[in-house]
């Protein structure tokens, strides 16, 4: 007996331990690069004349510092969810009205590397309920970098690109104190938004704060009929600060406090009664440090707990709580060097993650016990990787190569899990080890009036926490229940791509691909010999690694200033995914398009716009799709800033889905229907 | 410097624990040997006194391992040099009846002796078990009878099963007792052939097949079970039971004769949830 009561005490003590040496890790790391750096004395002008790179990364602008920003800014209080959606290559997967899932060239979260100002955070739902866009708030952030295919490995192993949300931070700039009030209105789901910040800078210490509540009733759709359960109410507090501690050297930190509760999800059988993160970091900046420049480093830890239960939904088969805690620690360390021709970026970054996720199911009989299993056993992984870029500038042309190698170890930690996995793969080991690569080439050609790009890369990723441990996932899209394995092979991804452009000064025009060939490409498979666990389930699938899979993208795209005042802009694009079985991959497009024409002068500003899709040819019913049906919606916004007493207002309004339409996406969970006709109105006050 | 101590501290606090619980583990102290089990009975006969233990609280229905040793007198020394046999019997008021058992063998280098019972029901206010224990020391036979109390399972979950077979002969199949965990169980039971009222014999080279069930949660099953088949080395029926999560689990049978036939216990299929032959467990 003695030694069952030992065994707790000594897993806490080597808890602590662990704790303890990985955060002793992470000083030391973030010391050593400090130090390395300052060793060097190596002292080169920067200077460039030459051609700048021209990236096809996208920047969503977020935040609107000045007067002229707010005009750009189609719904400014709107969610970050909205702001992502403008973005050419991303869409949103929508299981309800909050906490939409990103998707970069058509792959979703466990493809793509999406991170707050470079810093890794992992959500706690096991059903992707909680992408980690939704832990920040548009309040906190300036803008949104859309990073395509591998390029985005500067910010972790990645195939489909990376998000990284770049925080709203004074920096330095001088600009005094400001403050401001932002209210909003939305008619369909009564929305209503409040938010108020308050910043102060000068050349050596800078303080941002700001906070927003938001609260929303369920909203309808286009036919008037109700939505139930796609309520949610949420708010975020952030603060940033840096000090100067001399001219060149200046530390900097982040606070950001984000909690959702009462979350409907439509689309799911359960809904979320707290959504809470906490995300911290310190960082340290130096202008130049001997050749290098914009040296950058920081630690940081975040915190976020998922409450997912069925408390509120009247008629449940079985009542079940699904909590799931993530926690992650990291470092990251940056630094450039630019010689005449090059630009280099040197980056060394880690983190390390403690997945933990639950599930309580409580039996109709009262006299029977309740259910557990773990579906997360308590994954620890532990990552460290070094990325390099450099941009090599020619006359006419300009190349870029990067790099990334990581080393990734993941622990199941749990005994618990440890065993529960152990039914599937009685031999597998606590530990695994893996090498995560990348490898990119750009190249990019200007003739006058046309610019041509073309990339070719190669990149693999890990499988994540559910592809690899998840145990009795319920995927409600394709209702069946999902086991990891542990076994699969790294996901791999040979990527080409490229684009052609002309620029002349009213107009311009482009087509862009990008294409995807992915070896091992991971998907779930259903296996006949299993048993489901969730009642009213269709099966059981094992995640597996397919031979291949290919993804091809698409994109036309223009734009053309009819006066300097009236912009029009339009864009095509194709999407194809399919497997080595030529079966479709799920969450592939059909032929989208956009359309929008913008008056802006001084002060007032005026948008039309139209999105639509065709009918949905290529879908998977084996991944849960069926045929979304063509639709186009159209949307309407004017805006106006003026001054009141030296202050500025800017007021916003608009309409959304004008003729009430009810439609749905191919990303909308279970074909859960849009929203329907929504009138906003947006006021900013703000205060110099 | 401080969390450089906090480490040191740890370490050495981890390691005196695991040190500890190592001593636990390897202490086999003949004295302490059966501090952990529960002695529910002594026998008396000619100035002998025979202690029997066991894991559980009390004698119940189902296997139940016993363990058991003897002293003369006052002695605090237990021989070593004893041979027993047994014969529980059930006092029923229509009949009497026996059980299946097994033999009785000596630990070795221990004055400890163990062997297993398998109580098909419990007493009642009229009907009742009785032990007896027959043993020799030095060549001389003893006997001692007591009757002892036998109760249901305080969780009230099956563990044994007394039935009529498709080729027309009582059979007793009883699980062996497990500390169920949520991962592949190693899982044991023992099949005896009712001959007549008070012998019960091991029954050889049958196959037990498993599928446990939740149905408290849509009837579902668990992967990877490997059916009970037949060790003779210890004549216990052995297998892997696999529990993907706690709570109740039905675990269904059907047991297959040495020329595969069904003696016992139906498939599960939509129109029929549950076996007529099954364990149950609760954890």
């Amino acid at each position: 007996m003695k030694a069952h009561i030992t065994v707790p005490s000594l897993n806490v003590i080597k808890e602590i331990q662990a704790r303890m040496v990985i955060l002793l890790c992470l000083a030391l790391s973030f010391l050593m690069v400090t130090f390395t750096v300052n060793a060097q004395k190596v002292i080169t002008k920067s200077q460039d004349t030459i051609l700048p790179l021209i990236t096809l990364n996208e920047v969503i602008l977020i935040s609107a510092k000045q007067e002229l920003q707010y005009q750009k800014q189609y719904k400014p209080l709107s969610s970050l969810d909205e702001y992502l959606e403008f973005s050419r290559k991303v869409d949103m997967i929508k299981r309800g009205a909050y906490a939409w899932e990103p998707t970069l060239n058509n792959m979703t979260s466990e493809r793509l590397s999406v991170t707050i100002d470079g810093m890794k955070v992992f959500g706690a739902c096991t059903d992707k309920m909680d992408p980690i866009t939704s832990y920040v708030d548009v309040s906190n952030l300036s803008k949104a970098h859309i990073i395509s295919g591998q390029k985005g490995a500067a910010y972790g192993s990645t195939i489909g690109g990376a998000i990284n949300l770049e925080l709203d931070k004074s920096n330095f700039k001088g600009t005094g104190f400001k403050a401001s009030i932002e209210n909003s209105y939305e008619t369909n789901n009564k929305l209503k938004v409040i938010g108020a910040e308050a910043n102060f800078s000068n050349t050596d210490f800078y303080v941002d704060s700001d906070i927003v509540y938001r609260k929303a009733e369920n909203y309808s759709d286009g036919d008037g009929k109700e939505i139930a359960f796609s309520q949610y109410e949420k708010y975020n507090v952030s603060i940033n600060g840096g000090y100067k501690t001399n001219p060149k050297n200046a530390i900097t930190a982040t606070l950001i406090f984000d909690e959702a509760h009462n979350i409907g999800y439509p689309a799911l059988p359960m809904d979320v009664s707290l959504a809470r993160a906490l995300i911290t970091s310190i960082g340290f900046e130096n202008d130049s440090i001997g050749a290098f420049s914009n040296f950058k480093s920081k630690i940081y830890y975040n915190t976020v707990t998922h409450i997912m239960d069925d408390s509120k939904r009247p008629d449940v088969p079985i009542r079940m709580d699904m909590p799931g805690w993530s926690d992650t620690y990291g470092f990251m360390s940056e630094a450039k060097l630019k010689t005449k021709k090059h630009s280099f970026l040197l980056k060394w970054d880690g983190f390390y993650n403690q997945s933990l996720a639950e599930m309580t199911m409580y039996p109709n009989n009262p006299n029977e016990r309740s259910m557990f299993m773990l579906t997360w056993p308590d994954i620890r992984t532990l990552n460290s990787g070094i990325y390099a870029e450099d941009d090599i500038s020619f006359k006419k042309s300009s190349f870029n190569i990067s790099t990334r190698v990581a080393i990734q170890n993941s622990t199941i930690a749990d005994e618990f899990g440890l065993n529960s996995l152990k039914i599937f793969y009685p031999n597998i080991n606590k530990n695994q080890v893996r090498v995560l690569k990348s490898l990119s080439v750009q190249w990019h050609k200007n003739f006058v009036p046309y610019r041509l790009n073309f990339g070719l890369s190669y990149g693999d990723r890990a499988p994540s926490v559910s592809e690899a441990y998840g145990f009795y996932l319920f995927n409600s899209f394709d209702n069946h229940d999902y086991i990891g394995d542990p076994k699969l092979k790294n996901e791999e991804s040979l990527e080409a791509n490229a684009k052609i452009s002309i620029e002349k000064s009213n107009y311009e025009l482009g087509i862009e691909s990008t294409a995807f060939r992915m070896p091992n490409y991971i998907i779930g498979e259903i296996d006949t010999s299993l048993s489901t666990m969730t009642i009213g389930a269709d099966g059981v699938k094992i995640y597996k690694n397919l031979t291949y899979a290919n993804l091809i993208n698409v994109a036309i795209n223009g734009q053309y200033k009819i006066f300097p005042e009236l912009v029009l802009d339009g864009q095509v694009s194709y999407h194809r995914g399919k497997d080595n079985k030529n079966r479709n991959l799920p969450f592939i497009s059909p032929l989208s398009y956009s359309s929008s024409i913008q008056y802006n002068k001084k002060r007032f500003s005026g948008t039309f716009k139209i999105r639509g899709a065709a009918k949905q040819v290529n879908f998977n019913s084996d991944f849960g799709e069926d045929q979304t049906l063509a639709y186009t919606v159209f949307s309407l916004n004017f805006g106006k800033t003026f001054y009141l007493n030296n202050d500025l207002v800017y007021a916003k309004m608009g309409v959304e889905n004008l003729f009430d339409k009810k439609y749905s996406t191919y990303t909308d969970w279970k074909n859960i229907p849009r929203m329907g006709r929504n009138f906003f109105i947006t006021l900013t006050y703000s205060m110099y | 410097m401080k969390s450089f101590k906090l480490i040191l501290v740890a370490i050495i606090l981890s390691v005196t624990f695991s040190s500890c619980t190592k001593d636990d583990d390897s202490s086999v102290d003949n004295e302490n040997l059966l501090a952990n089990y529960t002695l529910l009975k002594t026998l008396k006969s000619n100035n002998y006194n025979i202690e029997v233990y066991s894991e559980e609280e009390e004698f119940t229905v189902g296997y139940n391992e016993l363990f058991i040793r003897i002293k003369e007198g006052t002695s605090e020394n237990y021989l070593p040099n004893a041979e027993f046999s047994w014969k529980p019997i059930m006092h029923m008021t229509q009949m009497v009846h026996s059980c299946p058992k097994s033999e009785i063998v000596k630990i070795k280098n221990e004055s400890i002796y163990k062997g297993y019972i398998v109580f098909q029901m419990p007493g009642n206010t009229d009907e009742y078990w009785e032990l007896t224990i027959n043993f020799s020391i030095d060549n001389k036979e003893y006997k001692a009878t007591t009757q002892i109390d036998v109760k249901a399972p305080l969780d009230d979950k099956r563990r044994v099963n007394t039935f009529m077979g498709s080729d027309d002969s009582r059979y007793v199949l009883a699980m062996l007792p497990i500390n169920p965990k949520v991962s592949l169980n190693d899982f044991s039971a023992v099949l005896f052939k009712m001959e007549n009222m008070m012998n019960f014999p091991i029954v050889e080279n049958y196959k037990v097949m498993l599928d446990p069930r939740m149905p408290g949660m849509g009837n579902h099953s668990s992967p990877n079970n490997v059916d009970l088949i037949y060790d003779t080395n210890d004549k216990t029926y052995k297998g892997k039971l696999s529990l993907t999560m706690t709570g109740y689990w039905k675990i269904n049978l059907k047991l297959i004769n040495d020329v595969a036939e069904t003696i016992k216990g139906e498939d599960i299929t939509e129109e029929n949830p549950e076996s007529s032959l099954f364990f149950e467990l609760e954890f």
